[in-house]
């Protein structure tokens, strides 16, 4: 018999019953709330006279609507103001533990996870947001839900599930020097396609996945979604367990060597076969940007805009619509494509390794005149550790804004939003049709090139600043 | 979800095709908290125009909505389904759904009833002739009649969802009848409360 995939030892452990008039049900160990999937769902609860079944296991946090100025300002917005009123209406009735706008531990809900060491190897984790895949790098099985899921593992701890089919994307060999994770992904995502993951959970492994850091995998697991997978996954190794040692949410001493003995496990055998595979050849990938309005939709920093002529025939008349929508002339040198905001932040690239890239570049540099730059630090931690280290400092001189912690420019469904036809560099994770704020064009890119293109104003490198 | 066998009531002729779920609840309604009250907003974009069939005397209190080809296609929104039954509609009759909605609306309970477009016209007829006829719809039988005018249909049904209705199993019900199972795994699998860890942290 073939070994198990990490997968497959995931939901082998977390089988809690194969009932017949509905999919597995799953047991849930975590999961994460926030305050703009929840509201009905604990609604719904209260309605039925459900209990949340266990709050101990079920924490919340509110980021996709914070306002990023100082926390001293009042929520302007009522709708925002509502939800966050509820959600800490909600968490006190049900027992759930929140930290809301200002606490110690508030964030992206997707950063605070991992960083707080609640997000642990072999766990499954849910939350009503689709990057939930974000905590896969953990070797934990994480993804999205909806609002009615959100409710039933709320009142049950399980979800009923059906069994995806497994994905290798193996990178190998070793990254150029100026190759992120945030790049990779993008390859990864344009290669795959935005369908190309479905049914599938991707688990990411070879020589170039496992140089990176926690934070290089988080930002390659968050993206899995863009190619539509369920799910990503990176085995445990040693960078995984010292990333959790002295993390507030993990034990200590003894107790701890004896976790990190049991998370070892979760990799997948070396006989484990996956359904299907995607080699990657890490020496061949640089700088990516996206061009277009779905994230496969990417190019290198050195290319040009693709042209409709060059594209498969099914795909010509997208190409169109995107470049029309993007305001862009095909054969254009992406070089030579200025900008008007920079964002910095998101699930994807806020946590302290990507604010160091980006200060690195910003540093002794300014941001070139009528560009608008924004530096969002995805949680106080994060934002804390950037302070102890000065980066505020650096960004500040340099010219950006240093803000509050949340999805912000993200989503923009608090004030930080584009303007129509504004053109944004982000290190976020989605390029679709007004996700920034209605008719705002959005270029994802690293944390690095992002830095560099708000020094110069157009889409630029960091060695084109000096770095 | 409430257990539903034998729904008797009015019906109401939307004469209409093609019903998205944005005309069902338009987006400005998804930004509430609630899981109630939507039934304010159900049709609003046509709720203004005093001729609409839902602003009619006659049809207050109806409780059967009778729509034609594709009603409930468009967006996920499991809203759509939410406000039609906060309005107080417990069945949709018509010749389509859109798969998503009717979907979602198993999972409410409210029930879908499929039939041809010429007994869906039929039907329609007969309740914009008489407002006061009442429909009566047995999830038991498969039947739907206007016992008054002597029309009577039977209908499909996905055998799982006609169990869930009779029974008013919603998921969350379906799942807790594994109560068991799932104390039974707590109890084999136990880890460490993950909140408070945090709070002692
Ligand atoms: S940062 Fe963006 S993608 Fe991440 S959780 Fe917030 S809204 Fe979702």
């Amino acid at each position: 018999m073939s070994g198990r995939t990490l997968y497959e030892k995931i939901w082998d452990e977390h089988l809690v019953a194969t009932p017949s008039d509905q999919p597995p049900l799953l047991y849930i160990d975590l999961h994460l709330v926030h305050e703009v999937t929840s509201p009905q769902a604990f609604d719904g609860l209260r309605l039925a006279g459900r209990p949340v079944r266990r709050p101990d296991r079920t924490l919340a946090t509110a980021d996709h609507n914070v306002p990023t100025d100082p926390i001293s300002t009042p929520v302007a917005d009522p709708i925002s103001r509502r939800q966050l009123e509820v959600l800490d209406e909600n968490c006190r009735e049900f027992g759930v533990t929140l930290f809301p706008r200002g606490h110690e531990n508030q964030g992206i809900v997707h950063v605070i996870g991992p960083e707080l060491g609640v997000t642990q190897p072999g766990m499954t984790i849910v939350c009503g947001d689709s990057h939930t895949s974000t905590h896969g790098a953990m070797g934990a099985l994480a993804f999205g839900i909806g609002t009615s899921e959100v409710e039933h593992v709320l009142a049950t701890q399980t979800l009923p599930q059906s069994r995806a089919r497994t994905m290798a994307v193996t990178v190998e060999g070793v990254l150029p020097a100026d190759v992120t994770a945030k790049d990779l992904v993008l390859a990864i995502v344009g290669r795959l396609g935005t369908g190309g993951g479905a049914g599938y959970v991707v688990e990411y492994r070879g020589e170039a996945i496992r140089a990176l850091s926690m934070e290089g995998r988080m930002t390659v697991c968050n993206m899995s979604i863009e190619a539509g997978a369920r799910a990503g996954l990176v085995a445990v190794d040693e960078t995984t367990i010292e990333y959790l040692r002295g993390r507030p949410g993990v034990p200590s001493g003894e107790e701890f060597e004896r976790a990190a003995e049991r998370w070892r496990q979760y990799a997948s055998d070396s006989d484990a076969a996956f359904d299907a595979e995607v080699v990657i050849d890490a020496a061949t990938l640089s700088p990516m940007v996206t061009w277009g309005t779905n994230p496969a939709q990417v190019v290198a920093l050195d290319g040009r805009i693709p042209s409709p002529d060059d594209a498969p025939a099914e795909q010509r008349e997208a190409v169109v619509r995107a470049l029309a929508y993007m305001d862009l002339a095909p054969e254009t040198p992406v070089r030579e494509i200025p900008v008007d905001v920079v964002f910095i932040g998101s699930c994807t690239n806020s946590r302290i390794e990507d604010l160091r890239a980006a200060a690195a570049v910003a540093r002794g540099q300014h941001v070139a005149p009528g560009v608008r730059a924004l530096v969002v630090p995805g949680s106080h931690r994060v934002k804390r550790a950037a302070e102890a280290e000065g980066l505020d400092r650096v960004f500040v001189d340099a010219g950006f804004e240093w803000r509050e912690p949340g999805c912000s420019m993200c989503l923009g469904m608090n004030p930080d939003q584009l303007t129509p036809g504004q053109r944004s560099a982000s290190t976020s994770n989605r390029n679709f049709e007004g996700r920034q704020g209605r008719g705002g064009r959005t270029h994802l890119v690293s944390p690095a090139v992002a830095a560099a293109t708000a020094v110069l104003g157009r889409f630029a490198s960091p060695t084109e600043v000096g770095q | 979800m409430k257990a539903v066998t034998v729904i008797e009531g009015r019906g109401v002729p939307l004469g209409r095709s093609d019903v998205d779920t944005d005309q069902i609840i338009p987006s400005e309604w998804l930004k509430r908290v609630e899981r109630t009250g939507f039934g304010r907003g159900l049709f609003s974009e046509w709720r203004d125009d005093p001729a609409f069939v839902l602003n009619r005397p006659e049809y207050q209190g109806a409780s059967i909505l009778v729509g034609a080809a594709r009603f409930g296609t468009g967006s996920s929104r499991e809203h759509a389904v939410w406000a039609l039954m906060d309005y107080g509609f417990e069945a949709v009759i018509a010749s389509s759904f859109g798969d998503i909605f009717r979907n979602n609306a198993a999972k409410q309970g409210l029930v879908t009833v499929q039939l041809d477009a010429a007994s869906v016209a039929e039907l329609a007829t007969l309740v914009t002739d008489d407002p006061r006829a009442h429909v009566v719809i047995d999830v038991t039988t498969l039947t739907i009649e206007v016992p008054a005018h002597g029309w009577r249909r039977t209908f499909d049904l996905d055998p799982v969802v006609r169990e869930r209705l009779i029974n008013g199993w919603d998921d969350i019900g379906l799942t807790l009848r594994h109560d068991g199972e799932i104390a039974n795994y707590e109890r084999r699998r136990a880890t460490p409360p993950i909140a408070v860890a945090i709070r002692k942290g």
